[in-house]
């Protein structure tokens, strides 16, 4: 699923790594708030939800090679972490949205989870 | 559909199989099909049939499928010499479904045995969401081959450009080669933590370490980066690039873990509500850690402080 379709149908506002958002297509999605949890699932090519503000998210997002992130219910992420998306190339968007809600709908336009590590 | 064949090819075939478990239905229709309404004539039929090119479609009403019409019931209707009725009076209301989240081999299970040409498809609330032929199976499989074979090319061509670090130790001679890394870790505070795992896999990214293998250190560093930054009173990360593999240890200098075995249980966590709040100690560091690494050993001692070393192969 494209990242620019993502970013549309949840109706997001982009804080960081604008420029990289049209040549990115990722095929799975995992949603956590547990760090640990996302650095022992998360698939390469993925999106991760989270509600997590703080620069952990994107230094996960960056060690796990997840492509996004995106997080939901209207948090505004610390001025830290949109400075380390923005060093790191990496998307950061944020969505007023649940992470129910944004889940279910990303799951409706077709975008998968991500099966555990084996 | 066959599946072995005794003269050669059988990667490729492997490969089909394994889309059409991986593929649904859903992802191989066209975006768009044409429908029409039971009260339209079978002349109005001839002309929707002919402009779109094609030999059957869905009959909706109330957004509810109520039958399929095709070419062939437009060609009885003519020798009936019938042209003028009702398309609801020569549909076939007695249809084949399928869903949009089935998987294709079922899909293709259904072709063979039916042997009707096309088949609507429904979403689970059972509204029409599409209709699928035996050209659009085709198609995306195509689309797929298309897609994986893009991206295992731009792998070649990666792999191409960087040199391995095994080919590496094997271009150069000396009676012991290592490269050393290492990071200093705060204690009692995540505000920088990751750096280090990240800096590292930046290192590593550069001596042409191949991407999955980068992928485990980087989890497992991170982690482990994480404990120290947790739980000590600082420490540091060092990583040793040897010809057969890369050890990652991290070394702190207390105050030790009491229990070595539960530790490394799954959920088991010792972790203050400042590192929960920051989104770390669910109790699966270790967990993901041993899952990461080739070879993992932890040694601790109370209140001395905590070893903690990991290792790598490489794999290509």
């Amino acid at each position: 699923m494209k990242l620019s379709d993502i970013i549309n149908i949840l109706h997001a506002e982009v804080l960081a790594g604008e420029d990289f958002i049209s040549g990115i297509d990722v095929d799975r999605c995992y949603s956590a708030d547990l760090m640990s949890d996302v650095l022992g699932r998360s698939h390469a090519n993925g999106i991760l939800i989270t509600g997590i503000t703080n620069p952990q998210a994107i230094r996960t997002a960056d060690i796990a090679d997840i492509q996004a992130v995106c997080v939901v219910r209207g948090k505004q992420p610390e001025a830290e972490a949109v400075a380390l998306a923005k060093q790191k190339d990496l998307p950061l968007f944020i969505t007023k949205m649940g992470m129910f809600e944004a889940c279910g709908i990303l799951y409706t336009n077709g975008l998968r989870g991500v099966a555990e590590r084996q | 559909m066959t599946l072995q064949r005794k003269d050669g090819l059988p990667d490729r075939m492997t490969k089909t199989q394994e889309m059409v478990y991986e593929l649904t239905v859903g992802e191989v229709m066209p975006p768009t099909m044409v429908t029409v309404a039971p009260e339209q004539t079978m002349a109005e039929l001839r002309v929707l049939l002919r402009d779109n090119r094609l030999s059957g479609t869905p009959v909706v009403e109330n957004g509810k499928l109520v039958g399929m019409i095709s070419i062939e019931d437009l060609i009885n209707a003519l020798t009936d010499n019938a042209i003028s009725a009702s398309i609801r009076e020569k549909m076939k209301t007695k249809v084949e479904c399928l869903y949009a989240d089935e998987l294709l081999v079922h899909c293709i299970a259904k072709f063979s045995k039916y042997g009707y040409r096309r088949y609507p498809v429904l979403n689970r609330d059972d509204q029409l969401v599409g209709i699928v032929t035996k050209g659009s199976i085709v198609e995306g499989l195509l689309k797929k081959l298309e897609v994986e074979y893009e991206q295992a090319e731009s792998k070649v061509a990666v792999a191409r450009q960087r040199p391995t670090m095994k080919k590496f130790f094997e271009d150069v001679s000396a009676d012991e080669i290592s490269f050393i890394f290492k990071y200093h870790v705060a204690g009692r505070s995540l505000k920088e933590a990751g750096k280090a795992a990240s800096e590292l896999k930046n290192a590593l990214r550069k001596m042409g370490v191949c991407p999955p293998l980068l992928r485990r250190i980087g989890v497992a560093t991170y982690e482990a980066e994480i404990n120290l930054a947790s739980y000590t009173m600082g420490g540091v990360i060092r990583a040793q690039v040897e010809k057969w593999g890369i050890t990652v240890e991290a070394i702190d200098t207390g105050p030790g873990i009491p229990d070595v075995e539960k530790a490394q249980q799954a959920g088991f966590s010792t972790a203050p509500d400042w590192v929960r709040e920051l989104g770390f100690g669910a109790g699966m560091g270790l967990v993901n850690m041993k899952k990461c690494a080739d070879e993992m050993n932890l040694k601790s001692s109370v209140p001395e402080g905590t070893h903690l070393t990991m290792q790598f192969y490489y794999t290509s």
